[in-house]
């Protein structure tokens, strides 16, 4: 082998590496974000009775869930500009997130509607409610809660897939790692630390999110 | 959008097209087989496997599970290549994707055994099975059932991952596309014919995993 290894290089430009990160987990926020909003509203789309509803969302879901991320991110980064809308890198990619994670989010929050149970609706209307006022303060919060731990493993599945983004020059995690790498050649040191990073990161919402579903969880 | 130049390119550049397809399917196959074989492996030393085996599987599978694809990716590429074990791309690829679906297989198969109620293996203890008779005759076949989904659903993202190939120069259908797209300008429509392409590919497994579960399915 003879290759030894120094990780001088890659703690020189660690601050690089650790702009990277937070760049990725702002990626991952705003993505999640508006996907969660995409995600409810095709959720409730999913468990109507009426087929013309139901349809295009099944559609949607079907479509982004069988496409490859990569091909998404490069349809929207060179494909929409053809049709006039020219987007930043990071517009693109973080709508791109959007459009991804909505569709599995939409699976996600389904899961959780489909665990409320009917009676609660039934009751909210018995006091009076109206049905927009039943969605809105009995089901969505029961709703949410129910699907915490699913949203929390889909939101660090998609932060691992912000490094994607390195493929339209977005300076995230992994793209910094690829220039630390043609600078200095240590890539052994640098994919060791990189992925350490993303391990780390990844474990770090997963704490986050079991004290999150701990504290919010529907007492029994 | 000039669908008319759309089908000439892809008319005159179908040779092209289906090799790409092809290796795409290639990478796909060779990762998602020899990945389930090592997670069957892993699952099983998850479950089963005395202590430090065990634990080593777990850190094998929070490790990779923590990483990206595309860092897995550029990692056993460049890393390897540094340390002596110099693959050709397409070797390297497949590498990745297969420890990578190898982790994921290992959670599903350890999840499926363990979802067996605890009763099974008590009743073929009760009529004196040995555990690999237990294990062969009662507790697989009903494993294999209950991990059908999930292993679809991973077959799947491995055809979505083996995109992640094209980054690091392996001539599958994304790389072919993006080569056509630099010769003939129309990014739009020909990632939209990829998307279709890879669309094609994953419903159908998705729609054979889904027959497959009808056929085997236990009957209630």
């Amino acid at each position: 082998m003879g290759y030894t290894l120094n990780f001088a290089a890659v703690w020189r430009s660690f601050d690089l590496l650790l702009d990277g990160l937070g760049l990725s987990l702002a990626l991952a926020f705003g993505g999640v974000l508006i996907g969660c909003a995409i995600g409810i509203f095709v959720a409730f789309n999913l468990t109507v009775k009426s087929r013309m509803r139901r349809g295009p969302a099944q559609t949607y879901v079907t479509i982004i869930r069988n496409t490859p991320i990569l091909v998404l991110i490069l349809f929207v980064y060179f494909g929409l500009p053809q049709l006039g809308v020219s987007l930043s890198k990071t517009t693109s990619f973080v709508l791109t997130l959007a459009v991804y994670s909505g569709a599995y989010l939409a699976e996600v929050f389904r899961a959780g509607l489909a665990a409320v149970p009917p009676g609660l609706r039934e009751a909210g209307l018995a006091i009076g409610l109206r049905e927009s006022q039943i969605r809105m303060s009995v089901i969505l919060p029961l709703m949410l809660r129910n699907a915490l731990p699913s949203l929390g493993s889909t939101f660090i599945s998609l932060f691992k897939d912000t490094s994607l983004a390195a493929a339209i020059a977005i300076p995230e995690l992994t793209f910094e790692a690829r220039k630390i790498n043609v600078e200095t050649f240590r890539v052994v040191e640098t994919w060791i630390v990189t992925s350490l990073l993303y391990v780390a990161t990844c474990s770090v919402l997963a704490a986050l999110i079991r004290v999150a579903e701990r504290r919010i969880a529907i007492p029994r | 959008m000039d669908f008319a130049a759309l089908f000439n390119d892809v008319y005159l550049a179908r040779f092209a097209i289906l090799k790409g397809l092809g290796v795409t399917i290639a990478i796909s196959a060779l990762s998602i087989v020899l990945g389930t074989l090592l997670g069957v492996g892993v699952g099983l030393v998850l479950t089963y496997g005395p202590k430090p085996a065990r634990w080593l599987a777990r850190g094998y599978t929070d490790f990779i599970r923590g990483t990206p694809v595309l860092v897995l990716v550029f990692a056993s590429y460049y890393v390897l290549g540094v340390v002596g074990v110099d693959l050709p791309p397409f070797d390297a690829g497949v590498l990745a994707l297969t420890v990578f679906c190898g982790s994921h297989v290992g959670e599903i198969v350890r999840g499926a055994l363990q979802a067996i109620a605890a009763g099974q293996t008590e009743a073929a203890k009760a009529i004196g099975l040995t555990f690999s008779q237990t294990f062969a005759y009662v507790l697989w076949p009903q494993a294999l059932r209950q991990m059908l989904p999930a292993w679809v659903n991973t077959a799947v993202e491995m055809v979505k991952a083996s995109t992640l190939l094209s980054i690091i120069g392996v001539g599958e259908l994304l790389l072919r596309v993006q080569e056509l797209i630099s010769r003939t300008f129309l990014s739009l429509e020909f990632y939209l014919f990829a998307g279709l392409l890879y669309f094609a590919v994953n419903f159908a497994i998705e729609r054979l995993g889904r027959a497959i579960e009808r056929r085997v399915a236990l009957p209630t």
